[in-house]
């Protein structure tokens, strides 16, 4: 462990859980087929809801657009499948809550041919052009958060990009997506590259993998185009290194400023499945119709990486992939970030990266002690936050002072904290509860 | 397949948890404790094996009644009790009247512990507590010592061993004064040899600085103690004495003896290092190290008393609040702003 961090840069504190990913790591992208029905979310991105075009009992092709951008803060959906609209209505999200979706029943033997639209030519289109084409392509933050891409490359008002960072980090335990996407996907990585460096005007790319998947960073080293202003450098495996943040300090040793953006350090990130697709669908003018996700964990009988349409319903994709009887408790993304789900009947959606299943054995509920101040989440924390104190003060509903006093709007949840603490305490969770309230507060003043 | 009901657990990440929980740290306490427990007996016979069963089991029995009073479900499998009735033990001279340790581990646990919420709550050391209990109230037991490897000392027991409460105490013949003692009263140093080994009078625990400074690299080692807090403590005592003995050599003890003597190891190694009264931070703990040992050289070369070590180590507890909201980590991405 200390020869790693000697020889591999990384950032400070952070955690080591299993990694957990041998399962899947080498198991080639499978094609996932269509479910009887599939249901597309108009919100699957943070920011506005898409506005539906399409209208209910009309046919779609795949890869025709369903919805369009409403406003900057949104992006288009595509049809996942040629298929006929059956309905637009209310449909259960991961939260819980309702939100409006199309609802597609695909036609017997719908092919995977996808309908091509106006491309998006790189020599010839300007900055403005390529965001444009993004949004159109409906694309998001494929690693988890589901930010709208165009908004993250638009470059604030006097500032400038000087590097541009691939995350192919997923320090995530149990999620291959980045890893096979990294194997299979190179020349649509390296499109992807030349389309961000166009659209930022970065000098350089940095594609970051971790140092579990060395053999991915030798081949991409290989296979770098020489024109291609880019390099592949390895960091330490450890979590949360895929954080922008952590990313950033780990390969340029710069920090963003507290309630920053990378744009105030001259980066921007962007995932790696994300950029793949970048490379992968402007040139056609296509839209995402599908991602590829891990399907993973203990209680999955089929374990893989599969390239499955978006809206595909979860009850779907579990029975094909083969679940256990003891099914207890399925998170979509890893098991370190990843939200539990309330119900199997939620689609897959642009920002799932993977869904994870435990069975009832592996989800034991831990006794809570009290905090004993051991200070292991001060030490996990890569933020420097002190957990420790910022549960007290949670427990004492004292929400305003611990995001005057101690940076709770800086935690992005990434669950270090919990995930070490010995009392077993859901710091994550009452840190998420404090947000919330701090945030509705203030919003209301 | 649609008529087989199943129940999913929605729960917030992260859904996986590292190992050890609190029950796991608190008993490896005890398993490093547990040697020193040994040496005790070993050294000081029936009357130590007595004094800490005492100790240990009036500590547990209190926090199990207390929670029973309160209607509340029992703590003492979190074996936090158990370290603070073994550690309380190991501070008491050997052959103290049982019917006396058993009061200081009531009062430690009642009073230091429950009263302020349990563990976790506990602003002082609840076994050093018991302890100042019994060195307030009872200051005459408190420092009569027996000598270590007396011959018959697993035959018989010291007539004040089973002292009836509230009678004073009679004591044999044979006084085992520590080397604390010895050197503030008689002037005459010990061999920093024999305080390493523990072949010396004191407290039950405290004599064989060998045995207990294993148990703090085993804890260190298993990240379940801040070796921070006793190297700042040991360093400072050994610099801050050495200064003063290069000084005035007649007046102030070399830094060896300083360092070995009394309760220092124990205080510094399984005392200050109580994770729910010393400060959170790294710095904080270095800060609180050393005024530990700036407080224990000025109360054992001015004080009344030979040794300080206690009431050092509560001060410093007092202060850990204190500590921890000046000393604290610089959140990311805010160097160079407030």
């Amino acid at each position: 462990m200390f020869r790693a961090l000697r020889s591999q840069r990384s950032f400070a504190h952070g955690v080591h859980p299993p990694q957990a990913k041998d399962d899947t790591r080498d198991l080639p992208i499978k094609q996932f087929p269509f479910a009887p029905v599939m249901i597309v979310p108009l919100s699957q991105h943070i920011g506005k809801p898409a506005l539906p075009v399409v209208r209910e009992g009309q046919e779609v092709e795949r890869g025709q657009l369903l919805a369009r951008p409403d406003g900057f803060m949104s992006v288009a959906m595509h049809a996942p499948a040629s298929a006929v609209v059956q309905r637009i209505a209310l449909a259960p999200g991961i939260s819980g809550k309702m939100t409006q979706a199309i609802f597609l029943k695909p036609f017997p033997g719908s092919s995977q041919e996808v309908s091509e639209g106006e491309p998006c030519e790189l020599s010839s289109a300007t900055p403005e052009d390529i965001l444009l084409a993004i949004q159109q392509a409906g694309i998001v933050g494929l690693g988890g958060a589901a930010f709208p891409t165009h908004v993250k490359l638009k470059v604030p008002a006097g500032k400038s990009i000087d590097t541009l960072i691939i995350n192919g980090v997923e320090c995530e335990p149990y999620l291959t997506t980045d890893h096979r996407v990294m194997v299979e996907q190179q020349g649509d990585i390296f499109t992807g590259v030349r389309y961000l460096l166009k659209a930022t005007g970065a000098k350089g790319a940095i594609i970051a993998v971790e140092a579990n998947k060395l053999d991915v960073a030798a081949a991409l080293r290989d296979a770098l185009p020489a024109d291609l202003p880019a390099t592949v450098q390895v960091v330490a495996v450890k979590y949360p290194q895929g954080a922008e943040k952590m990313l950033i300090q780990a390969l340029l040793g710069r920090q963003v400023p507290s309630g920053g953006l990378p744009s105030d350090v001259d980066v921007v990130t962007v995932n790696v499945a994300t950029t793949a697709e970048i490379g992968r669908l402007l040139p056609h003018g296509r839209g995402i119709q599908e991602r590829v996700i891990t399907i993973g964990g203990p209680a999955i009988r089929k374990k893989g990486n599969y390239r499955i349409p978006i809206g595909t319903p979860l009850r779907f994709a579990l029975e094909y992939a083969g679940m256990d009887e003891h099914l207890s408790r399925v998170f979509l993304g890893g098991p370190m970030m990843g939200q539990a789900l309330p119900s199997l009947d939620i689609p897959i959606t642009k920002g799932t990266s993977g869904f994870i299943a435990f069975t009832d054995s592996q989800t034991a509920a831990l006794p809570e002690y009290p905090c004993i101040h051991c200070a292991y989440c001060v030490e996990a924390c890569p933020l420097f936050l002190n957990p420790s104190q910022l549960g007290l003060l949670a427990r004492a509903g004292q929400y305003e002072r611990m995001a005057d006093e101690y940076h709770l709007l800086d935690c992005f949840e990434c669950g270090s904290c919990s995930y070490v603490c010995p009392a077993h305490i859901p710091l994550v969770q009452r840190f998420r509860a404090a947000k919330t309230l701090v945030r509705k507060r203030r919003a209301a003043v | 397949m649609s008529e087989r009901r199943r129940t999913l657990e929605i729960h917030t990440s992260p859904h996986i948890a590292s190992g050890a929980g609190v029950d796991v740290i608190m008993r490896n306490v005890v398993y490093a404790l547990l040697p020193v427990a040994a040496f005790a007996i070993y050294s000081f016979g029936l009357a130590a094996a007595l004094t800490i069963g005492v100790a240990v089991v009036s500590c547990i029995a209190t926090e199990h009644l207390l929670c029973r009073l309160a209607a509340a479900p029992s703590t003492v499998r979190d074996w936090s009790v158990t370290i603070t009735g073994l550690l309380y033990g190991l501070t008491l001279p050997p052959a103290l009247p049982l019917w006396m340790a058993a009061c200081g581990g009531f009062i430690g646990v009642a009073m230091a512990k429950f009263l302020f919420g349990g563990l976790g709550y506990n602003a002082f050391n609840p076994a050093l507590v018991g302890r100042a209990f019994l060195q307030a109230a009872f200051p005459a037991a408190l420092t009569s010592w027996t000598p270590a490897f007396a011959d018959e000392r697993f035959l018989t027991l010291p007539a004040s061993t089973l002292t009836l409460p509230f009678a004073a105490p009679v004591y044999d013949g044979v006084s085992g004064a520590t080397p604390l003692a010895l050197f503030k009263f008689e002037d005459r140093l010990t061999d920093t040899g024999d305080l390493l080994l523990g072949l010396t009078s004191g407290s039950a625990g405290e004599t064989c600085a060998l045995l207990i400074l294993a148990g703090g690299v085993y804890l260190a080692a298993r990240r379940m103690l801040n070796w921070r807090i006793p190297a700042a403590i040991l360093a400072t005592v050994a610099l801050v004495s050495w200064a003063a003995h290069g000084l005035s050599p007649q007046d102030y003890p070399p830094a060896g003896f300083m360092v070995f003597s009394g309760g220092l190891m124990l205080g510094a190694v399984f005392m200050a290092t109580d994770m729910v009264a010393s400060p959170i931070t790294h710095a904080g703990c270095v800060i609180y190290g050393v005024l530990i040992g700036v407080l224990v050289c000025m109360i054992r070369f001015w004080g009344g008393m030979p040794e300080g070590v206690m009431y050092a180590i509560l001060l410093a507890n007092a202060v850990s609040p204190h500590i921890d909201s000046l000393v604290r980590p610089r959140v990311f991405g805010t160097r160079g702003t407030q």
